[in-house]
């Protein structure tokens, strides 16, 4: 039971287009692990695949000791657990606040509204938002929106919450509320994979650094390792970009 | 004394003005039920055109094989519906069909019927193009909460399109409502058919038509007035109410009140 999700040998071709190259990851419960690579690198794709979003080429994806790729698996109850927040938000447009945070635990998880209200309400309160729940996404700013996707991956209470590139779509100035509320996460002991280009929090949020690059896993260790002496030269070129971490 | 126009106009509707009223009211009856139930044809056509395959169900699976021929059914409906003009379709339909079943049927349900056909075939590619213009975001982000494809067809996707086609639906309205017109070949009493009586009773022309002219620009003006208060409605108000200390959700919420 300590170990929430394990990948092994996870392949993904796009057409003639090879972008996972053989991926291995397992991920333990309260862990929080951090994807670094440059752009095209694969990260997306291999967040995707964790979910299922993308439907991997080949591979193993164990989740209770059970494959999720072999035929038959009920993939929808699985993606309930492993919660995600897009680079784009993806909020609801459609729905309030309230009833983004509300939607997929009535519909999927089939609790009354009630109770699902409160659940959404109690996460609302704690990316800050409640005080907005009558609002539209329309109606927020982009570091608002992100901390209401963060509440709606959360009403789900899934096993892991996969970040791609959270902050990446926002202005400047609304990067730091929400790499607080990620924080404040961790500290809870919630398991997270976040694809990240914001290496400080990445050093400083992480129980482990990965360094993805051409679809497969570089080099993956403790922050301190990767960051101050990675052993890998791909690592050390790609980190000698990020002065000052 | 020989009448002026305007006496003629008067003089038609103080004699004829309850033929023009039941002429609008088969006008607007026709209109509006073929707009509704065309519309409801054309978003289930719209949602079975973009039912996705994944692609590890197979390629000859009988899921897909059956989809394919679906489609393929409702592609020569929507063409051929699209690609003949609506006057000669009533002439085929409604004598063709009286034909081959040996039935009388009334012109107005034929008309209904032909109506609703028509608004299936254009708007299921309203609905189409509805449904594809919302971001695929919307949808992975719906999948990633474990949600099925028709949850999140239901609850994100389609109230999205729906907005999104309100105009294209309000346009197909007012077309239709002029388009009834030519319903008058299969003897349908709507408003042109009733002109055409009252015009052959007094032995006038373009008065009566006037008259009628009238009617149908009423008819439009006021229905696009309302279509466009139904879409501000639907968008919600521009603002909203931010909690503070003094009334905060959670009372909100344990009052009862309606929320969601
Ligand atoms: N749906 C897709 N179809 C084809 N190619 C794709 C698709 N998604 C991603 N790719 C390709 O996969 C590679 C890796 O993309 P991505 O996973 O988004 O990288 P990263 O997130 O590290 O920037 C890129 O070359 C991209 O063009
Ligand atoms: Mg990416």
């Amino acid at each position: 039971m300590n170990i929430v999700v394990e990948i092994k040998n996870l392949h993904k071709t796009f057409g003639q287009n090879v972008v996972l190259k053989g991926v291995d990851l397992t991920v333990n419960r309260g862990e929080v692990i951090s994807i670094i690579g440059s752009s095209g690198s694969g990260k997306s794709t291999f967040l995707r695949c964790i979910n299922m979003l993308e439907w991997p080429t080949s591979g193993e994806i164990f989740y209770n000791g059970e494959n999720v790729l072999k035929s038959g698996y009920d993939i929808t109850k699985y993606r309930a657990k492993m919660g995600m927040v897009f680079q784009s938000f993806n909020l609801f447009q459609n729905l309030t606040v309230l009833e983004n945070c509300v939607v997929g635990q009535v519909k999927v998880g089939k609790k009354n509204k009630v109770e699902a209200e409160k659940v959404a309400l109690k996460y609302l309160e704690k990316v800050g938002m409640a005080p907005y729940i009558n609002a539209k996404p329309h109606h927020l700013s982009g570091g608002q929106k992100q901390r209401v996707a963060i509440a709606r991956a959360l009403s789900m209470e899934p096993d892991a919450l996969l970040f791609d590139e959270p902050t990446s779509a926002l202005d400047p100035e609304m990067v730091g509320e929400v790499l607080k509320v990620i924080k404040d996460l961790a500290q809870t002991g919630l398991t997270m994979i976040i694809v990240t280009h914001e290496m400080a929090f990445a050093k400083e949020v992480s129980d482990r650094v990965a360094y993805m690059a051409d679809g497969v896993m570089v080099e993956m260790d403790v922050p301190e390792v990767i960051f101050e002496s990675p052993k890998n030269e791909r690592t050390k070129q790609f980190l000698s970009r990020f002065i000052g971490v | 004394m020989e009448k002026t126009f305007y006496d003629w106009v008067v003089y038609i509707i103080e004699n004829y003005g309850v033929w023009f009223l039941k002429g609008a009211g088969v006008t607007l009856l026709i209109a509006l039920t073929g707009t509704i139930i065309g519309s409801i044809f054309g978003l289930l056509i719209g949602i079975i055109k973009t039912i996705p395959l994944s692609n590890h169900v197979g390629r000859f699976s009988p899921k897909r094989i059956g989809l394919k021929l679906v489609n393929i059914l409702l592609t020569i409906y929507i063409e051929v519906f699209r690609g003949t003009p609506m006057i000669v379709q009533a002439i085929v339909i409604y004598y063709g069909i009286a034909e081959a079943w040996g039935i009388n049927w009334d012109p107005i349900v034929a008309g209904i019927f032909i109506v609703s056909i028509n608004t299936g075939a254009y708007m299921s590619e309203v609905v189409r193009g509805g449904i594809q213009s919302v971001d695929k975001g919307q949808t992975e982000a719906a999948h990633a909460i474990g949600m099925t494809h028709w949850q999140t067809m239901l609850h994100v996707v389609l109230p999205q399109t729906i907005r999104n086609i309100l105009p294209a639906t309000g346009n197909e309205f007012v077309i239709n409502i002029k388009d009834t017109a030519v319903l008058n070949v299969i003897t349908v009493t709507e408003l042109f058919f009733m002109t055409k009586s009252v015009s052959g009773a007094i032995y006038k022309t373009y008065e009566p038509f006037l008259v009628a002219a009238s009617i149908y620009l009423f008819l439009t003006l006021v229905i696009t007035r309302i279509l466009r208060y139904v879409e501000k409605r639907m968008d919600g108000p521009s603002s909203y109410t931010i909690f503070g200390s003094s009334t905060m959700p959670e009372q909100i919420l344990k009052r009862g009140e309606q929320i969601v």
